[in-house]
């Protein structure tokens, strides 16, 4: 049996997206966003729900998530994403509206948006990537950077007397009443693949239903190795050992 | 149906009449003296009748951000502040520039700088005519000198914002926001349905359909000349604005020997002031900017067939003057006369001012 014959339809067992185009990705190899991409583009196909989704992209590595996925999308002002998804879901109320953020957006610049529009149980989706880094700006220090963690700004590791403490941002926002869903998920195994597109999917229908309200936050511990300075081998290992232990994996809260 | 006349305040007015010309959203946070608007529209509930939203936001920087994302969907969206708030919301000021999308913002002025008075001011007119955000943009700039213009703005400035894909900015002083006079309040006019908007706005972000490509609101470029393009087709557009959108009001200008030149409720006391000094003989006229960009150059500047001397009376230390000595380049002498810090003058202290700086020359 040659290649040729088994490069047939009925053979395929896999297809990338449909809305998923063919732009060539700007993301480092190794990297977690675009897994992530993956998942919300085939969440939202499945769901029948392109023509009535917004995303509303970052500042930061998914500035450009608009160019990978064929919805509309409205591009945020670094941190405001959450206000805007809170306007949007306002002005639109039978769309699903998420936002797709980094940490340093999410959980520095963008704090008190992230935190309102949690508070006032916003019916939208948040998409949290945390890599305890900033990685387009070239590997700063985040909140969410671990003590003791090595960047461009703390090079010789975080020091908590000059920086404070990792911020573990979903577990403040899983305390507010105006949160339902809050799950803390990760891309780095097949099995890890399959739970966090579950989590999407479950926040991206939680926008929809309209006989329950509040904000849906999906963060995915994920790998900068670029940032890191590591292979993306090594990072996933890394990960697993220093960063689930700051931010342990599975559902904050579940309403 | 006979005209509703109503005893209000700006504010109040500005409230109303966006309930009724189809505003889709309001974004705010309260600060003195304009927070009326916001307490009004909460009070009236308009959700309940024309399905317009209303939100008390987490601060400036928010609501501009939420008026920035409603303004991406096609909607009829803006917020209102007053100067410390209006600073914070350059941000996305310069974010709604830059995307090309229509919004309207209204700043009630008050003394600056930094958290200065809750009084009347007129100090924002560089911040708001000459920038205040980052990059290369304008907005147009709508001056109202009354109650009634507080109302009527409103549709015109959604009009002219939706005709050019741009921020209209209402820029009132605290006195125009804060006094009642009496008001003609404008007829109520439907809210546009997404379908409308599909078609008016294709831009518009509210879901991708099979007929078209994904609508991406943004103002990011990475490469140079696609950024360049994009500067060249929003001058452009800005020079289309100084073509067609001049609009000013003259009062006793025909046969004037002396000018003043004000915007907002500074001209109302100049208005007074003109009545005045013609009573003692005085040839002195009144000409009002109503739009500050695009700014009545061309027509200041047709004044010199018979004006000797301008006097520009601002509630700052002197920021329009400068737009007037560029319209006359020289040619007469321009003055400024104002009071800071919130201090409205009286029409004695302008007609001082116009004998000693102007006259006497």
């Amino acid at each position: 049996m040659t290649t040729q014959d088994i490069i047939k339809p009925e053979n395929l067992v896999y297809a990338k997206p449909s809305i998923m185009n063919d732009n060539t990705m700007h993301y480092c190899p190794g990297c977690s966003h675009g897994v992530v991409h993956k998942l919300v583009a085939e969440v939202i196909e499945e769901m029948g729900i392109v023509d009535k989704t917004i995303g509303i992209s970052p500042v930061g590595c998914a500035v450009f998530a608009y160019n990978y996925i064929d919805i509309d999308w409205q591009e945020a002002a670094h941190g405001r994403a959450p206000a805007m998804a809170t306007a949007i879901k306002r002005l639109l109320p039978d769309h699903c509206v998420f936002t797709y953020q980094g940490d340093g957006d999410l959980a520095a610049i963008g704090t008190a948006e992230t935190i309102h529009a949690c508070n006032r149980g916003e019916n939208i989706a948040i998409i949290f990537i945390n890599n305890a880094i900033y990685g387009m700006t070239g590997g700063q220090m985040a909140p969410t950077t671990l003590e003791g963690m090595k960047t461009s700004t703390c090079p010789y590791g975080r020091d908590v007397t000059l920086n404070g403490y990792h911020l573990p941002i979903g577990n403040l926002v899983a305390q507010l009443e105006g949160t339902r869903y809050v799950t803390r998920q990760s891309v780095h195994t097949a099995a890890a693949v399959r739970k966090a597109k579950a989590a999407i999917k479950k926040a991206f229908e939680n926008t929809l239903a309209p006989e329950k309200k509040g904000a849906s936050f999906v963060e995915i511990v994920s790998t900068c190795n670029s940032g890191w300075k590591m292979s993306p081998k090594d990072a996933n290992d890394w990960m697993v050992e220093n960063m689930f232990k700051a931010y342990p994996i599975g559902d904050l809260k579940n309403i | 149906m006979s005209e509703e006349v109503r005893l209000m305040k700006g504010n109040e007015a500005l409230a109303e009449a966006a309930i009724r010309c189809g505003c889709d959203g309001y974004f705010g946070y309260p600060i003195t003296p304009q927070s009326e608007v916001l307490e009004t529209l909460m009070k009236l509930k308009p959700w309940e009748t024309t399905g317009m939203v209303v939100l008390q936001a987490e601060s400036e920087v928010a609501s501009i951000n939420m008026v920035y994302a409603g303004a991406g969907c096609g909607k009829k969206v803006m917020t209102s502040t007053s100067s410390p708030g209006f600073s914070l919301m350059q941000e996305g000021v310069s974010y709604i520039a830059g995307a090309d999308i229509p919004a309207l913002v209204v700043n009630v002025m008050r003394g600056g700088p930094g958290l200065g008075t809750i009084q009347p001011s007129q100090a924002d007119y560089f911040q708001t005519v000459k920038g205040g955000g980052h990059g290369d943009y304008r907005q147009i700039t709508l001056a109202p000198a009354s109650v009634q213009e507080m109302a009527d703005f409103v549709g015109l400035g959604f009009d002219l914002a939706f005709k050019y894909n741009i921020l209209t900015v209402i820029l009132a002083d605290g006195l125009i926001g804060q006094m009642m006079e009496k008001v003609v309040l404008p007829p109520f006019v439907p809210r546009k349905t997404n379908e409308e908007i599909r078609k008016e706005c294709p831009w518009a972000s509210l879901g991708k359909t099979p007929d078209r490509k994904r609508n991406v609101i943004t103002s990011l470029e990475l490469e140079p000349e696609p950024m360049e393009r994009r500067n060249i087709a929003l001058q452009a557009k800005y020079a289309e604005i100084e073509k067609n959108e001049v609009r000013y009001e003259d009062i006793e200008t025909s046969d004037a020997e002396y000018l003043f030149v004000a915007f907002g409720s500074a001209a109302r006391i100049c208005q007074k002031a003109v009545e005045v000094a013609r009573a003692e003989g005085i040839k002195v006229g009144l000409l009002r900017p109503i739009t500050l960009f695009p700014f009545p150059y061309e027509h200041i500047k047709e004044q010199l067939t018979h004006v000797k001397g301008i006097l520009s009376v601002e509630y700052n230390a002197g920021q329009m003057v400068e737009d007037i000595r560029l319209a006359v380049e020289g040619r007469i002498p321009v003055e400024h006369f104002g009071r800071t810090g919130g201090i409205v003058p009286t029409p004695e202290e302008v007609i001082d001012a116009l004998k000693q700086k102007i006259i006497k020359k």
